[in-house]
């Protein structure tokens, strides 16, 4: 029976090929991705440990060190770390406009400080009586910034020059995204570390502190150590204490890494599901051309079992060879996929691991699919009597089919008769072909669709919602008059200032903390719209206005009450109702007209920043004159934002739109390959035939291109929408706490993949074309039908 | 006994094969299946090749059909030299002047008998009309039926009646009653033989059973792939006064 085995292998290796090739490419992209999101988290776990990331942390205005002393004996406390930070403009070189930077404080005589940074170039500062600073590595980068260069510094409005006397990365800022945007824009916004002396002398902050960092004992209790901590810094200011889950930099990394995460899983699944059915589609029409096989076995005298068996070790073959190839291919490409995450997070080490519990999954579901789908053929095979099997087919009955009633076959030639009433009779080939090339359109719309919904999300956020061309950000709030001076700024057409404020909602145990927006009635530049690109508008009137993300987590509707709790100076807390909810296609987001959030403040007209209309030609000039401004803490450029968004959004996720690209495509054309050699399989004899009659090469490849072609034809119109249901399938698991992706498929992406299917359509008629071409027409005569 | 006359069909020379050999490489081993054959076979006349199992009939005759081509000599049809032609031009040579018939029938299944006739109508100049090729070989009430419908015999009449339904200069029939029954293969014969005469179709008829020799112009022995004999009929028999 080996021998059997080895024959039929050798006999079947073209369409052998192609099987485990299949399969292996399942395997390869769920191994692969699902090595790399476990690679990616330990190293994060590791790079949080090895440097001491914070377990809580809190910022208040301005505080004595001996309040730092009373925090390390909250009980559960571990150890404290005061620090000063500040928001500082730069002003830099190659650039018009001013980058914002966050100046933090470091002890430089504290060997194993928390959110320790990593120096990737350059040493610590020294020199006491010079303004050294640590720059953040991306703004370094993006700015060709090394150590001993210098830059300017705008501090409490006093020009100061800092010396960059090394690179480095902090745990704290994974993420470095400015406060109000959404990405990381390394070209505006950096972190800079220098020692904790000359930022007291630079902001006035001797013997103070405005932010403190805390590390827990272990199974010390959060929630109650931040109530303290939250007591303890009210009286100076504090703006609320929160856990790392909250740490702006590590949400967005675990937001990242959850994307991830469940874009691993759910294309790769779809993926491997239907590598899977293949595998067994495959089969099953493999084990149908055996039946004869079967039957002379059976008649030698081999029990069903025997045979049985003979055919699930060739299936457990085929899976070994396709598992094989593909953790191999799987494991090779995590790697690859693993250091470019962490070089797009920068972490300092790279701890590889290999999704072992996942191969093994992936394993056996495939070999349970390929063995459960080949069983039911085998059985069917096994439990013919020999005899039976041996007989020529049953005689089959055309005059009912649908080409003789409609007289379509009338018209046609006999040659194009074979081809409609072979489609028409062997319907379970021809459904079987026409769903696995189906499956093949349906995985290329999977495998390219993000492009669009990302393209889309782009434009809805950028040419749609947000209009302004500039958003400047307030040192402190600012005054009617002070914002009407923009007015006069250079190029400045329209100007939209709104109010923010950090809070705290809670409903129940829910709490989340964000900044309410308070926004005119009808903003003209910043717009909020919903997922119907509608409009929403902030009529003064009874309540918030919250994205559908926010009460989702706050677990609200239209007319619950929310706790707002104050996060400024003056905190306090008030009930609200909620007005309204809203579906959008961004993270949690609350709102308020700006009148009420003056009231809810208890105070006059104040703005936290502005959102201007400038005109374009103008823009180097209003920069200018806001670098001279020291009211102003932070601009942004729209456009920039924009292209920093799309680098960050396609550098994220250019490597898995790639693979999955490739990948859609090497199944699609496995799958073509697949059945076009089973329809030469299935055909040798009536071509040979035709060839022997004289008809000529070209002649009898008609007969199965056309057929190729029709069942080409017919699984477009049933893979597209399937690969709309994998992509509207994917949406809906990327559907996490603060992100929503809009199902957007244009038809290019459609054409897209027709193309890609009838390219490969082509590409394996041709191949089989050329197999036809050299059919040894007298042995394939010689044998019985 | 009724008998034909050998009448002047004879003169016209449609093959010339000198010196053809057909060595097969199975990797190390070489299988000679033909010897140095030479033979002419004329216009009309009716040869049965007969010969051991192995013996290299079927090489013999496929390489005739241009269904393959021989290792060494030549092979003339009329003035074709099927020698050294490539795969198309053979091509073009079965589709004008060869029609086969193979043991087992190779009908299309999926076409009625009627339709796998008329399949060579589209390929001929001069076809015959696939309703009278069937009647030719008795099977004119069975035009609607498919393969599967028709016993073995039938379904080698048709495919004889598409063999012949382009008016070929030659048939050439491997053991077209190999697979079939005494009875069914005398009628299967006679139609070849009616064929033969009634287009004046050069036939070759390879067989094992030595009886049909009788039916013959001429048989042809062949023996380890070399013609050991070749003997004239006089008297043709009709098929249906074999002796089996
Ligand atoms: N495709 C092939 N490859 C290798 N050897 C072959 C091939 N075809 C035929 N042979 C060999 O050539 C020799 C002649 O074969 P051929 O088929 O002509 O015999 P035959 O006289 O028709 O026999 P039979 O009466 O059994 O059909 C045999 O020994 C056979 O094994
Ligand atoms: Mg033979």
């Amino acid at each position: 029976m080996n021998r059997l085995l080895i024959a039929d292998l050798k006999r079947m290796w073209r369409q052998g090929l192609a099987i485990p090739l299949l399969l292996a490419c399942g395997i390869a992209l769920f191994v692969m991705s699902n090595s790399s999101v476990r690679s990616v988290e330990n190293t994060r776990n590791r790079y949080y440990q090895q440097y001491r990331f914070a377990d809580v942390f809190a910022g208040l205005v301005r505080a004595p060190q001996s309040l730092g002393n009373r925090i390390a004996e909250i009980p559960g406390v571990q150890r404290a770390q005061t620090r000063i930070v500040r928001d500082v403009l730069l002003d830099i070189d190659d650039m018009v406009e001013p980058a914002s930077c966050r100046l933090v404080s470091i002890e430089t005589d504290d060997p194993s400080p928390m959110n320790a940074v990593y120096l990737t170039r350059g040493s610590f500062p020294r020199d006491p009586d010079r303004s050294e600073v640590i720059l953040s590595e991306l703004f370094a980068e993006a700015h060709q910034l090394l150590p001993g260069d210098t830059i300017d510094c705008i501090m409490g409005g006093r020009k100061q020059t800092l010396r960059i006397v090394g690179v480095g990365l902090s745990p704290e800022y994974v993420y470095v995204v400015q406060p109000g945007l959404m990405l990381t824009d390394n070209r505006r916004y950096g972190v800079a570390w220098m020692p904790r002396r000359q930022m007291e002398a630079a902001f006035n902050m001797e013997g103070a502190f405005n932010y403190v960092s805390i590390q827990l004992q272990p199974h010390a209790n959060t929630e109650e150590v931040i109530a303290r901590l939250d007591r303890l810094t009210k009286p100076f200011g504090g703006t609320g204490a929160y856990a790392r889950e909250d740490q702006e930099s590590h949400l967005r990394v675990a937001d990242e890494m959850s994307q991830m995460k469940t874009m691993a899983f759910v294309m790769p699944t779809i993926f491997l599901a239907v590598s899977g059915f293949l595998f067994n589609i495959v089969f099953t029409r493999l084990i149908n051309q055996q039946t004869e096989q079967i039957a002379t076995l059976r008649a030698f005298g081999y029990r069903p079992s025997e045979v049985g068996w003979h055919y699930v070790k060739m299936v457990l073959l085929l899976v070994g060879i396709g598992s094989a190839i593909g953790c191999l291919a799987g494991m090779r490409m995590s790697w690859w996929l693993t250091d470019a995450y962490i070089r797009f997070f920068r972490f300092p080490t790279i701890d590889y691991e290999f999704a072992t519990r996942y191969a093994v999954i992936a394993i056996l579901s495939a070999a349970a699919a390929a063995i459960a789908g080949t069983f039911a053929a085998i059985r069917k095979a096994v439990s013919l009597q020999p005899a039976v099997a041996m007989r020529p087919p049953a005689p089959r009955d055309y005059h009912g089919l649908w080409a003789e009633r409609t007289g379509l076959s009338r018209w046609l030639s006999p040659v194009a008769r074979m081809v409609v009433r072979r489609l028409e009779t062997n319907r379970l080939s021809t459904t079987l072909s026409v769903l696995g090339m189906a499956l093949g359109v349906a995985i290329v719309v999977l495998g390219s669709f993000f492009e669009d919904t990302i393209d889309y999300v782009v434009s809805f956020q950028f040419d749609k919602s947000q209009r302004q061309d500039v958003n400047l950000t307030f040192v402190e709030t600012l005054s009617p008059s002070a914002v009407h001076d923009m007015q006069h700024l250079p190029g400045v057409s329209q100007v939209q200032p709104y109010r923010s404020a950090p809070v705290k909602l809670r409903h129940g145990r829910r709490t989340e903390r964000l900044a309410l927006m308070g926004l005119d009635e009808v903003p003209q530049l910043y717009r909020i719209l919903d997922d119907q690109e509608k409009q929403v508008t902030f009529p003064v009137r009874e309540g918030l206005t919250l994205s559908e993300k926010l009460a989702e987590t706050l677990d609200v509707r239209t007319g619950d009450r929310v706790t707002v709790e104050v996060l400024d100076r003056r905190q306090f807390v008030k009930e609200m109702l909620v007005a309204k909810v809203f579906p959008n296609f961004s993270g949690p987001a609350a709102y308020l007209n700006r009148q009420q959030l003056h009231q809810l403040l208890q105070e006059g007209e104040q703005y936290s920043g502005a959102f201007l209309s400038v005109d374009p030609a103008r823009l180097d000039q209003l920069y200018e004159e806001v670098k001279q401004t020291p009211t102003i803490a932070g601009v942004t450029d729209q456009s920039a934002a924009r292209a920093a968004f799309d680098e960050a959004i396609s550098e994220s996720t250019s490597i898995m739109r790639v693979v999955y690209a490739v990948f859609s495509i090497g199944i699609a054309l496995g799958v073509m390959y697949n059945c076009a050699i089973i329809i030469l399989a299935e055909r040798a004899r009536d071509l040979a035939t035709l060839r022997v009659m004289g008809f000529r090469r070209r002649e009898v490849s008609m007969v199965l291109l056309s057929e190729l072609a029709v069942i080409t034809l017919l699984s477009l119109p049933i893979g597209l929408p399937i690969g709309y249901a994998f992509a509207y399938l994917t949406t809906v698991a990327l559907d996490t706490d603060t992100q929503r992706f809009p199902l957007v498929i244009q038809p290019s992406t459609y054409a897209y993949a027709t193309v890609i299917i009838v390219a490969g359509a082509s590409l394996s008629a041709l191949y089989v074309r050329r197999m036809l071409n050299s059919l040894d027409l007298v042995s394939v005569l010689k044998v019985k039908e | 006994m009724s008998t034909t006359k050998r009448g002047e069909k004879r003169t016209k020379v449609l093959f010339r094969a000198t010196g053809v050999t057909k060595v097969y490489q199975m990797g190390e081993v070489e299988v000679h299946a033909l010897r140095g054959v030479d033979l002419e076979l004329y216009a009309g006349e009716f040869v049965v090749i007969l010969g051991a199992s192995g013996s290299g009939k079927s090489t013999l005759l496929n390489i005739l059909g241009g269904l393959d081509v021989p290792t060494g000599g030549t092979v003339v049809f009329r003035d074709h030299r099927l020698t050294g032609a490539d795969e198309d031009q053979l091509t073009e040579y079965r589709r004008e002047h060869v029609g086969f018939v193979f043991q087992f029938y190779n009908l299309i299944s999926s076409l009625t008998a009627l339709e796998n006739v008329a399949l060579v109508a589209d390929i001929a100049q001069n076809a015959l009309a696939p309703r009278e090729a069937l009647r030719l070989v008795g099977l004119g009430e069975r035009c609607d039926h498919y393969p599967a419908q028709l016993s073995g015999g039938e379904q080698q009449r048709v495919a004889i009646a598409r063999a012949i339904g382009k008016r070929p200069d030659v048939l050439l029939c491997d053991e077209p009653t190999g697979a079939l029954d005494v009875r069914t293969g005398v009628v299967v014969l006679e139609a070849i033989s009616r064929i033969n005469q009634e287009l004046g179709t050069l036939t070759a008829v390879i067989t094992h059973n030595a009886a049909i020799a009788a039916m013959a112009d001429r048989v042809i022995h062949l023996s380890d792939g070399q013609i050991s004999n070749i003997d004239t009929n006089d008297v043709r028999v009709q098929a249906k006064e074999l002796v089996w």
